[in-house]
């Protein structure tokens, strides 16, 4: 980890590669102790109304501690442009910071990005000052739009929030590395399920991966979070080791020089 | 709360209906409902106010107010 470069999102550096989320979790004692075993160093939420019944609720954000995490908030729940703006503002004021995750989800089935509404909404924000960071398909048109827009990292997703699927296909997230990588920072965001999935994502040459259900859904979301960390670590480490070339046919590994006969 | 009176005015929360005594501003409002003012944010008539401004905002009839803090999500 020492050769490598903190991962940069608009004026904000990570050295972590491994951002987490916060939804899910059984208990805030659970949720605050797994992010401390990922090791991670940028921690989302979202806003939400509160309960004007049960005022005394906890809050959410005395166990998420602001000297070791930078808070990203995120427009979960938000389904048309019009509510990302609204709950971006709401969370610039509730976080006192200009870093907001947009999420543009209108369909609860499938949870897939409007990738039209992000692009718009990432433009309204970007103009405003915001350091955003958009959730988007694997579609890297749609990524370029989306850094013309002025988003600040591109989030493509692995496959469905919150399935654990792992890669399905990743043919088009490769592309969307190979052309925006030195743009932007490519985190891919949702579905990712075990540590081999955050490893490969990272081998691809991701900067970062965002990892929420498979850290607070595992049977033991401690132990997950740590393998999370060490599961980035060695596909960040893979990635800048360089692979060897996949080939067709098998290649000896032992010379047949010199053989008794 | 020097203007405070028996007087209940309309007002929306979080989507509800509620009846509020007449006179508060913002800031009285959360304090009225109890609410831990340090995490939450208030959108007053779809204006997202700084947390400073709470006790310069008079809340009026028909106000819709939204009052919201950070929760757990991905």
């Amino acid at each position: 980890m020492n050769e490598d470069v903190a991962v940069k999102v608009g004026k904000y550096e990570f050295n972590s590669r491994l951002f987490v989320g916060t939804g899910k979790y059984d208990t805030f004692e659970l949720m605050r102790d797994s992010l401390a075993a990922s090791g991670t160093e940028l921690v989302t939420f979202v806003v939400r109304r509160v309960n004007i019944d049960k005022p005394d609720e906890e809050s959410l954000l005395d166990y998420v501690d602001r000297e070791k995490y930078t808070w990203l908030p995120n427009t979960a729940g938000c389904k048309t442009v019009d509510e990302v703006v609204r709950t971006a503002y709401l969370s610039r004021e509730a976080a006192k910071s200009d870093l907001i995750k947009v999420e543009v989800i209108p369909d609860p089935e499938t949870l897939l990005p409007d990738v039209v509404g992000s692009i718009e909404a990432t433009k309204v924000l970007a103009d405003e000052g915001f350091t955003v960071m958009t959730y988007t398909t694997g579609d890297p048109i749609i990524a370029g739009k989306l850094i013309d827009a002025g988003a600040a990292a591109v989030m493509p997703l692995a496959s469905p929030i919150g399935s654990g699927q792992g890669f399905v296909d990743y043919t088009y997230i490769n592309i969307i590395i190979k052309r925006y990588g030195g743009v932007v920072p490519i985190v891919v965001d949702a579905g990712l399920g075990v540590p081999s999935d955050a490893a490969q994502a990272m081998e691809l040459g991701a900067d970062a991966v965002l990892i929420n259900t498979a850290i607070a859904k595992a049977n033991n979301p401690i132990k997950m979070a740590q393998a999370m960390k060490l599961g980035v670590e060695a596909g960040r480490m893979a990635f800048l080791a360089g692979r060897m070339e996949k080939k067709q046919f098998a290649s000896a590994s032992t010379p047949t020089e010199g053989m008794v006969k | 709360m020097d203007n405070k009176s028996e007087k209940l005015i309309n007002i929306k929360v979080n989507g509800d209906e509620k009846s509020v005594p007449e006179g508060m501003n913002v800031d009285e409002l959360l304090d009225y409902f109890k609410v831990k003012k340090q995490a939450a944010v208030v959108e007053h008539n779809r204006k997202v106010l700084r947390q400073k401004e709470n006790k310069d905002v008079q809340v009026l009839e028909g106000d819709v107010i939204e009052i919201v803090r950070f929760v757990g999500g991905g």
